[in-house]
């Protein structure tokens, strides 16, 4: 796997900055606009995948590891259980502590933002890290492959 | 006729082709994006139902899906799918099935007992409201200051109650019901399924790792 | 059996094919393609129940448009929320049990160099 053309390096230059910031918007905004943290995770990863499969193994294996995504998913993980935890200062786990604010703001909702926030990158190291595994770690004679498709 | 049936009724007839061709198709590369045109029917009969945020999740996780499964099945080459027969009898698998899907379609759509069955299409639990009376515990009158008419089921209880602060409720101050009801009300379940993710994700990597595996080198049936 | 039933039955009915798929087929591709038609099914049957048609006007999303005091409205014609929540749970853990379920795919491909079930047996391994 030694990335795809050109063509399609170019392209991903262009786009993967604006699939990633999508996905950001949609994890920031969720608890207003559809979304929320697992649609944006989900979308944080396909864009990094993108990148990774447009500039192909040697990249995933400097830059984008699944050393960094499993980092992240632990951290994404032990932030949700922070803020389950700190509901304990409220009384009981998962209590909503901070102020609920005016419906339709940006800060408003309490907790759930950010919830949002940890299981976004939770959800989204999670499945990058996966996607890396199920892409990338190839071993030699895995599967007779036809050279075709090797991007 | 109602055109959000009409319109719901052909995405499933779509969507049942689509899963027929998949499972039945020779070729494993149809296969595969066949489930995914059934995946993308999902996700429009999630938008036609009013579910957003499903619809914008399951088109993401679909692509996911689909770029992980077409590079599985062209970067290994599977000559013998072409030969391979069934485990079983199709007609007797087909029949058995059907037989089961009947009864437990027609003990839900056609039973008598009014808390059992499965109620028509469009006219939920949530279209109904009751008495503050009724829905009080047995033995107990309804509270002070409560509603002469409350809903009956429990998200039409959300809807009416979730959002800001009365009767009881504090509300979660969510515009989206569904996330407030996903990271506040039931955040339970929510850490549960990221727990989930987070052992899959292990799964994923204890199965596919290198690391360690050449210590049994030395047997070869071993790897 | 009315009209109102068949949604649901055609649910069903690719809920079958899903099931006849993992039951049936000996090919771990078709298999995995079974087990994520059986999900959708799942997914899809959830989310109708919670559909409505409301007493008056057109049934919308239960997301709240334009500031707390239009909540009386939406409560009137709002689809359900509470089996969205759980489906939206459920499509996360389908994607990350289906990439498990890719996984060992991969794997005993990579053991036996075939993705049929019955040639494994015979291989012994």
């Amino acid at each position: 796997m030694q990335g795809m053309s050109p063509i399609v390096k170019n392209m991903t230059r262009l786009v993967a900055g604006f699939i990633v910031l999508f996905g950001v918007y949609i994890v920031l905004y969720g608890h207003m606009t559809p979304g929320g943290g697992f649609a944006g995770g989900v979308i944080l990863a396909g864009g990094l995948a993108l990148v990774v499969l447009a500039f192909g193994e040697e990249f995933a294996r400097k830059a984008l590891t699944h050393e960094a995504a499993k980092t992240a998913d632990s951290i994404g993980a032990m932030l949700f259980l922070l803020i389950a935890l700190l509901g304990y200062a409220g009384g009981v786990f998962f209590t909503n502590l901070l102020p609920v604010g005016e419906v339709g703001k940006l800060f408003s909702a309490g907790i759930i933002a950010p919830c949002n926030i940890a299981i976004g990158i939770k959800v989204g190291a999670g499945l990058f890290g996966v996607f890396v595994a199920l892409a990338v770690f190839r071993r030699a004679g895995a599967g007779s492959s036809t050279g075709m498709i090797e991007g | 006729m109602d055109p959000v049936l009409l319109l719901l009724l052909v995405l499933l007839g779509f969507m049942l082709a689509g899963s027929l061709i998949a499972v039945e198709t020779r070729d494993l590369l149809s296969s595969v994006i066949c489930v995914g045109a059934v995946g993308f029917g999902t996700s429009l009969v999630f938008l036609l139902l009013g579910a957003p945020d499903l619809a914008l999740t399951q088109v993401v996780v679909e692509i996911l899906v689909l770029v992980v499964l077409v590079r599985v099945v062209i970067t290994r080459r599977d000559e013998t799918h072409a030969t391979s027969r069934a485990t079983l009898p199709v007609g007797l698998v087909l029949l058995a099935l059907g037989v089961m899907a009947a009864i437990v379609f027609g003990t839900l759509a056609t039973g008598e007992d009014e808390g059992l069955t499965m109620r028509p299409f469009g006219d939920p639990l949530l279209n109904e409201q009751a008495e503050a009376s009724v829905m009080a515990p047995a033995g107990e009158k309804a509270p002070e200051g409560a509603p002469a008419r409350m809903p009956k089921s429990a998200g039409g209880a959300f809807l009416a109650h979730g959002l800001s602060e009365s009767q009881g409720s504090r509300g979660t101050g969510a515009a989206n019901y569904v996330m407030g009801i996903l990271l506040d009300y039931r955040a339970y379940d929510t850490l549960g399924e990221a727990t989930v993710v987070f052992v899959a994700v292990l799964g994923v990597y204890a199965v596919l790792r290198k690391v360690g595996r050449s210590r049994h080198a030395g047997n070869e049936s071993d790897r | 059996m009315t009209l109102a039933m068949a949604p649901y039955m055609l649910a069903f009915l690719i809920f079958v094919v899903g099931l006849y798929a993992i039951v049936a087929k000996r090919n771990l591709i078709k298999v995995i393609v079974g087990l994520l038609i059986l999900d959708y099914a799942a997914n899809l049957l959830l989310v109708l129940v919670g559909y409505r048609t409301p007493a008056e006007g057109a049934p919308v999303a239960p997301i709240l448009v334009g500031g707390a005091e239009k909540a009386a409205d939406l409560a009137a014609s709002a689809v359900d929320p509470l089996p969205q929540a759980l489906v939206l749970t459920s499509i996360v853990i389908g994607l990350s049990v289906t990439a498990l379920v890719v996984a060992l795919a991969i794997r005993l491909h990579e053991k036996y160099g075939t993705f049929d079930t019955g040639l494994m047996r015979n291989l012994k391994g």
